[in-house]
């Protein structure tokens, strides 16, 4: 699954690229298009987020995207299919991201089968703590897919250890407190939170909030496998346009 | 997250990883308080000194003689500091604030009388605060926006989505993430996501525990029926909590019937079989959503009933038809806050005027012997410039015209 994945791309690159799109912004045309230039630009992995009206884990710049998505006339049903087109197409491995509400109201073992159908590996799901999520880890098992788990700053080493008995796939970091998109400290503090992230959980690390340069990038090499690119990608697109997205993206890696 | 918080299927602690430790500490903190004697004797002592406790129960006569039935009684929450039930909440939370360390208070609020609230709690105990209010809801409620900037609150107006009470609570939380480690969210209602709607119908039981005792010093009797309007449900909560084990009392929530239930333009969630049970900004209940999960436009006269989720608790009373829902549209809204105020000379707020339409409907048919108890949970003074639009009052519009003319001059 998708731990063997990573850690066979580990063995060719110190780093590896997840990055993430809002489906449907600004139009499901340009997702497609989104997805075409940042697998060109060697990403490994992707993360397709299904839009919500309450998006509460999500700063100013997605939010928006996800509003966009919705004021367009996005519909589960539209993610999903557009999701399964892009598993079929692309050789990288792709992630649902998405609030707890879509999945409960489908019904979650639908939801999940939903997602098995349509190729995709694995699922984040913020607002999903495991103490809640019994029939969604049930589901997700006996799919085979991965549900992705988040460690934050403020998680104690005691609930990390409880959140690895339950992640599959890998972890995911979050830089920092606060929302999606703005800008992290990567200082001697975040240094001293990965080692705890490390000591809690064998599988691999992937961090996300606030990485959005080059030189970002640089500083978590030897730190995680996976450096998340997420409301970045979406200024550099409001401002310049999908072409220039590819440039940034491959620009945030030397080869 | 040792308690998950159910009420029967509803409530629970749908939280992002980030605040689950600030949940425990919260908690952790509640449960200390509630076990410590003093707490509920310090609450009630400064309720009693700086915000009128306990409110009266004042017997309506007039409207009694008018509907011809069981007599009207009206629990006073008006009366309480800041004109509404708001503040019980409100001041408990910040004595629980102190008990953290934490000096920065942050709401959300709909209706402006959370937001007014806090901003005063924050001003007596020293607080910076920062208030979250929906753009839609600035525009309507200016004068609540204008005493909370006056009290010393930042007023964050939110452009986001409906820019109405679930956009307010969005941004506050977006807030908190960030802001932890010195602020507290305090929530205005007793939804989000476990201990808030336990925390917050604790602190508004004192409704509740002062009219149950009221009404039987004035009446000798239980009232046959309680009737509250129901917007996240903490007025509600707070009144029913008095009366939930009488079980011949009959417990009525009002929610906000909008254009009417038939147009799908309201805020009826457990009244109208427009909603459905799912799980949004952190718990577990009927919201007013499509097919996909994705949150509808609500529509209420009412700022403050204009939400799309309702209290888990209340969401459970109805599942165990403890509690009766009934939904009240605008024009009656309007219709039974002017023969209340021409009446008996109170003047409720929109949002307790629904409240007021049910009871008007029903007290009639009630035996005269009967009592019922109607929870007046905020004054209606705040609500002048959409009272007025309703009565299309020429006078107040030229005086307005004038104000403008006046301001323009300068």
């Amino acid at each position: 699954m998708l731990t063997d994945y990573l850690r066979n791309q580990r063995q060719e690159r110190d780093i590896l690229l997840m990055t993430h799109i809002v489906l449907g912004y600004p139009s499901f045309d340009a997702s497609r298009r989104l997805v075409e230039v940042m697998v060109e630009a060697g990403v490994e992995l992707m993360e397709l987020q299904l839009p919500f009206s309450e998006p509460i884990a999500d700063g100013p710049v997605i939010l928006r995207a996800n509003q966009q998505s919705l004021a367009h006339g996005s519909t589960v049903d539209r993610c999903l299919e557009l999701a399964a087109e892009l598993s079929r197409d692309y050789p990288i491995p792709f992630l649902v991201m998405s609030y707890y509400n879509l999945l409960f109201r489908r019904g979650v073992a639908r939801f999940v089968g939903r997602m098995e159908a349509a190729g995709l590996k694995g699922a984040i799901v913020p607002d999903l703590p495991p103490e809640e999520g019994e029939e969604y880890l049930v589901s997700m098992r006996s799919a085979k897919l991965d549900p992705i788990f988040i460690f934050s700053p403020n998680t104690s080493a005691e609930r990390m250890r409880m959140l690895h008995q339950h992640a599959r796939g890998f972890v995911y970091c979050v830089a920092r407190r606060g929302v999606t998109g703005s800008q992290t400290d990567f200082t001697a503090e975040l240094d001293r939170y990965l080692a705890r992230c490390r000591a809690a959980t064998d599988l691999p690390l992937a961090l996300g909030f606030g990485v959005q340069s080059r030189a970002d990038v640089d500083a978590l090499r030897g730190k995680v496998d996976i450096a998340v690119v997420g409301s970045e990608t979406l200024r550099v697109l409001d401002a310049r346009g999908v072409e220039a997205v590819g440039s940034f993206v491959a620009g945030l890696r030397a080869s | 997250m040792k308690e998950r918080g159910y009420f029967g299927p509803f409530g629970g602690a749908y939280l992002p990883e980030i605040l689950v430790g600030t949940f425990d500490e919260f908690e952790a903190a509640f449960e200390a308080a509630r076990a410590d004697p003093s707490f509920w004797r310090d609450y009630e002592a400064l309720m009693g000194n700086y915000s009128c406790r306990p409110t009266p129960l004042t017997y309506a006569e007039n409207l009694t003689h008018h509907f011809g039935g069981a007599r009207i009684y009206v629990k006073r929450e008006d009366l309480n500091h800041t004109g509404a039930h708001k503040a019980n909440n409100v001041m408990g939370q910040g004595l629980l604030v102190r008990r953290m360390g934490k000096h920065r208070v942050i709401a959300e609020t709909g209706a402006g009388q959370h937001g007014v609230a806090t901003a005063t709690m924050a001003a007596k105990f020293g607080f910076e605060c920062t208030i979250y209010m929906g753009a839609v809801d600035v525009a309507r409620q200016r004068p609540n926006v204008f005493w909370m900037e006056r009290l010393g609150a930042q007023v964050v107006s939110v452009t986001d989505g409906s820019q109405t009470l679930k956009d307010a609570i969005n941004e506050a939380f977006r807030d908190w993430v960030t802001n932890m480690d010195t602020t507290h969210y305090v929530l205005g209602t007793a939804c989000g996501p476990h201990p808030f709607p336990t925390v917050v119908t604790y602190f508004q039981s004192i409704v509740g525990q002062e009219a149950r005792r009221q009404v039987l010093d004035q009446t000798g009797r239980l009232p046959r029926r309680v009737y509250a309007c129901v917007g996240g449900g903490s007025n509600a909560m707070g009144i029913f909590s008095g009366f939930l084990a009488d079980q011949g009392v009959e417990l009525v929530g009002v929610e906000a019937g909008g254009h009417g239930l038939e147009t799908h333009r309201h805020a009826a969630r457990l009244a109208s079989s427009d909603a459905s049970v799912g799980v949004a900004q952190g718990y577990r209940t009927y919201f007013l959503q499509d097919d996909d999960g994705q949150m509808r436009e609500t529509h209420s006269v009412a700022a403050g009933l204009d939400y799309v989720g309702v209290s888990p608790i209340l969401a459970n009373l109805r599942e165990t038809r403890r509690v009766r829902f009934e939904a009240a549209t605008d024009r009656e809204v309007v219709d039974a806050l002017s023969l209340t105020v021409q009446k008996e000379g109170l003047i409720p707020a929109l949002e307790s005027s629904h409240a007021f339409v049910q009871a008007f409907k029903e007290v009639g048919k009630l035996p005269p012997e009967d009592v019922v108890v109607i929870n007046q949970s905020g004054r209606g003074d705040k609500d002048i410039f959409t009272v007025a639009d309703a009565f299309e009052d020429q006078a107040w519009q030229a005086f307005i015209q004038q104000k403008a003319e006046a301001y323009r001059a300068h």
